[in-house]
């Protein structure tokens, strides 16, 4: 995917505020600082413990404008529907999506609505794009990351990925794992309403931890070292990481994001995100050094330093 | 977590570490069999708090790695099929063929299905009489009694259209290989405890004997490898050469029987031929006469199918500890995971996935020893 979007998608589309390589473009219009971005959402199964792909496609749109420190206000929503779909299953989905638009103070504004022959979908697609507004003087992206920035993890990580395959592959783990799906709008817009001086957000999503960390490393040109033993995994996450192999900076989550913020501000920020139940938990997980430019290193627990490198493809479970 | 983290303690590994240093007068060169222990030597670092006169190599103990191009070919060639459903763990489905992988007959509409156990492959063909539903069973000893139940219960229950593409690999006579080739180097192994769980270790016995190798069974947690080196090293230096069981907490010495007993009824001892090194004899399990119905090579007549395997891979080297992964021409410029020339370079416990995975581009991190 990282290299789909730097070798065909960047090159044909390259535009300044693509360039910034950030979960939304900052915009600027009569005065105003916007901030736009669109996700689209294809979850295998639509219903999973935790959440659901309404929910999900809400959720989703409304981090990103976060990630930007931006108010969440407006969305659209794209359905794309394959024939067959039970009308109480779409009735679901668009009940959750309305109910989650609640819960993180956004409305849906516009819309729209295709239905595709059975077998060409897989059930139902949803896109969704955001608007939402910058009210602070902050610029909150890769290229402010600088020397010295303190790393925070805004909670534990691994649930959600976890969750979806359990669900799709009914591992019948001892303990039920729910995704950590939440709007991360209210707990950043108290960090910017209290000041804390916040230079770049990402939310960890598809790739997890490691793939955000690596990206983030590489837009502002930087050296991110971490701890292991400072990564916040759940125990029955742990637990279904290592029966299948694999690594949990790695898996999704879609409540959770990293903060590059000056040491001076990291304590307020750890108290600020440590109030809101979808972040409990904040970790300071390491800082940002300008030894080499674009890596990622991890501190074992045995203390000796090697690079997280980017995935290639999904991770996929191990035979023995 | 109980029984992980106690074993990935700092203290007591650099402890361990300290010992083994303390107790190295000469240079010695020990294989770790198994590609998850490999894994945790390059992931928590073990290998950088040896002292330098200890070299590791990574032995042929990743069964993704070692199932032959062949076979590999004969799995594409039977998920292509419009009839069938092709069930593999997920390490194998990256794995490339001489043209494609599992995942590109999948792309080009094959109906290619991750699984997680060999009896999810057979619930799949109970709920779908019509279709053909193949299990890709590889690996070695451990994962063998799963699949011998999964065919033993379809057996029982009379399930026609379930059959399973058979690559299972033993450890022993692969070890044997390893010490009689002329360029051989290792003077000690790390056996892989999980597949002991299964086998027990008295068939390790007659090896180190005739060898003059020490053997130690060993887990995967960085205690577990360092307390295993600190075995085999105490061994060598003293000039003994016992099998000793490191990993006591979930190895006996005679294995488990039950697992033993179901292999046998099920398998039984064959020629196998090893991707990057060739067929060794009594080196694999395939299955019983009786349950030949079961057999997906014969059931799509795929037996005859022969694969030269390319020269550009020295995955075989690697496999038999002959050179390291960076040691290779290949390594991070014409092999990568996006493009990778052999299965090392791909599985999770593959031994060129794990230097690239953990060292990468990192020539810098290399070789900085403790």
């Amino acid at each position: 995917m990282h290299q789909l979007i730097s070798k065909v998608l960047r090159p044909a589309l390259s535009d300044p505020s693509l360039d910034r390589l950030h979960d939304g473009a900052e915009l600027s219009a009569g005065g105003a600082r916007l901030a736009f971005t669109t996700d689209s959402f294809v979850v295998q199964p639509r219903f999973f413990p935790g959440g659901d792909i309404g929910r999900l496609a809400v959720f989703g749109t409304v981090n990103d404008l976060a990630m930007c420190g931006a108010r969440p206000c407006w969305l659209s929503a794209g359905l794309i529907l394959e024939e067959g779909l039970s009308m109480e299953e779409l009735w679901r989905i668009v009940h959750s999506m309305e109910q989650a638009a609640s819960e993180a103070s956004v409305s849906f504004v516009t819309g729209d609505t295709k239905v595709v022959d059975r077998g060409k979908g897989d059930g139902i697609f949803i896109n969704t794009a955001g608007i939402g507004l910058i009210e602070h003087d902050q610029r909150i992206e890769p290229s402010s990351i600088g020397d010295g920035d303190v790393c925070i993890v805004s909670g534990d990580i691994g649930r959600h990925g976890i969750a979806i395959m359990n669900a799709r592959a009914s591992l019948e783990l001892e303990s039920q794992i729910e995704s950590d799906l939440a709007s991360l709008a209210a707990p950043v817009l108290d960090l910017l309403k209290a000041d804390v001086k916040i230079h770049c957000m990402r939310d960890l999503t598809r790739g997890g931890l490691g793939s955000a960390l690596i990206e983030l490393a590489e837009a502002a040109g930087v050296h991110i070292h971490i701890r292991e033993s400072a990564l916040p995994v759940r125990e029955d996450v742990r637990a279904a990481c290592e029966i299948l192999g694999l690594d949990p900076v790695y898996v999704a989550n879609e409540g959770c994001f990293v903060l590059f913020a000056p040491p001076q501000d990291v304590d307020r920020a750890l108290e600020i995100l440590g109030a809101w139940p979808a972040t409990g938990g904040p970790v300071v997980l390491g800082e940002v050094d300008l030894r080499t430019s674009g890596v990622v290193t991890i501190e074992s627990r045995l203390g000796i330093d090697r690079r997280l490198d980017m995935l290639s493809g999904d991770q996929l479970p191990r035979i023995c | 977590m109980k029984f992980v983290d106690e074993y990935r303690e700092a203290g007591p590994s650099r402890e361990y570490a300290r010992r083994i240093a303390q107790i190295c007068t000469r240079p010695w060169t020990i294989m770790e069999v198994c590609g998850g222990q490999t894994h945790s030597i390059i992931r928590f670092g073990i290998d950088q708090l040896l002292p330098s006169s200890v070299t590791l190599l990574h032995g042929p103990g990743c069964p993704v790695c070692v199932t032959p191009l062949e076979l590999v070919e004969k799995a594409i060639e039977i998920a292509s099929r419009p009839e069938v459903v092709f069930c593999s763990f997920g390490d194998m489905l990256r794995v490339p063929g001489r043209r494609r992988d599992l995942l590109a007959v999948k792309a080009q509409g094959g109906d290619v299905r991750m699984v997680y156990s060999p009896l999810d492959a057979l619930k799949i063909a109970r709920a779908n009489p019509t279709r053909e539903v193949v299990f890709f069973a590889v690996g070695f000893e451990t994962t063998a009694p799963a699949n011998a139940l999964a065919v033993y219960q379809a057996a029982q229950e009379g399930i026609r259209n379930f059959s399973i593409l058979v690559s299972h690999v033993r450890v022993p006579p692969a070890l044997e290989a390893i010490l009689s080739e002329p360029e051989n180097r290792v003077q000690g192994f790390l056996a892989a405890g999980h597949v002991c769980t299964v086998m027990g270790y008295r068939e390790y016995e007659p090896i180190a004997a005739r060898w003059k190798v020490p053997i130690v069974v060993t887990g995967f947690e960085p205690m577990d490898i360092l307390q295993g080196l600190y075995l085999c090293i105490s061994d060598l230096e003293g000039g003994r050469h016992t099998v000793q069981n490191q990993y006591s907490r979930a190895v006996r010495e005679e294995g488990n029987r039950v697992a033993q007993e179901l292999i046998g009824d099920v398998f039984q001892i064959v020629p196998r031929k090893w991707r990057g090194i060739g067929e060794i004899a009594q080196s694999g399990l395939g299955l019983r006469e009786e349950y030949s119905l079961f057999d997906a090579e014969l059931r799509f007549g795929v037996t005859d199918r022969t694969v030269e395997e390319p020269a550009e891979c020295r995955s075989g080297l690697v496999l038999r500890g002959v050179i390291r992964p960076p040691d290779c021409a290949s390594f991070g410029t014409d092999c990568t995971p996006e493009h990778p020339l052999g299965a090392t370079m791909v599985s999770s416990e593959g031994a060129c996935a794990a230097y690239y995975r953990y060292r990468a581009g990192a020539s810098e991190h290399e070789g900085s020893k403790a």
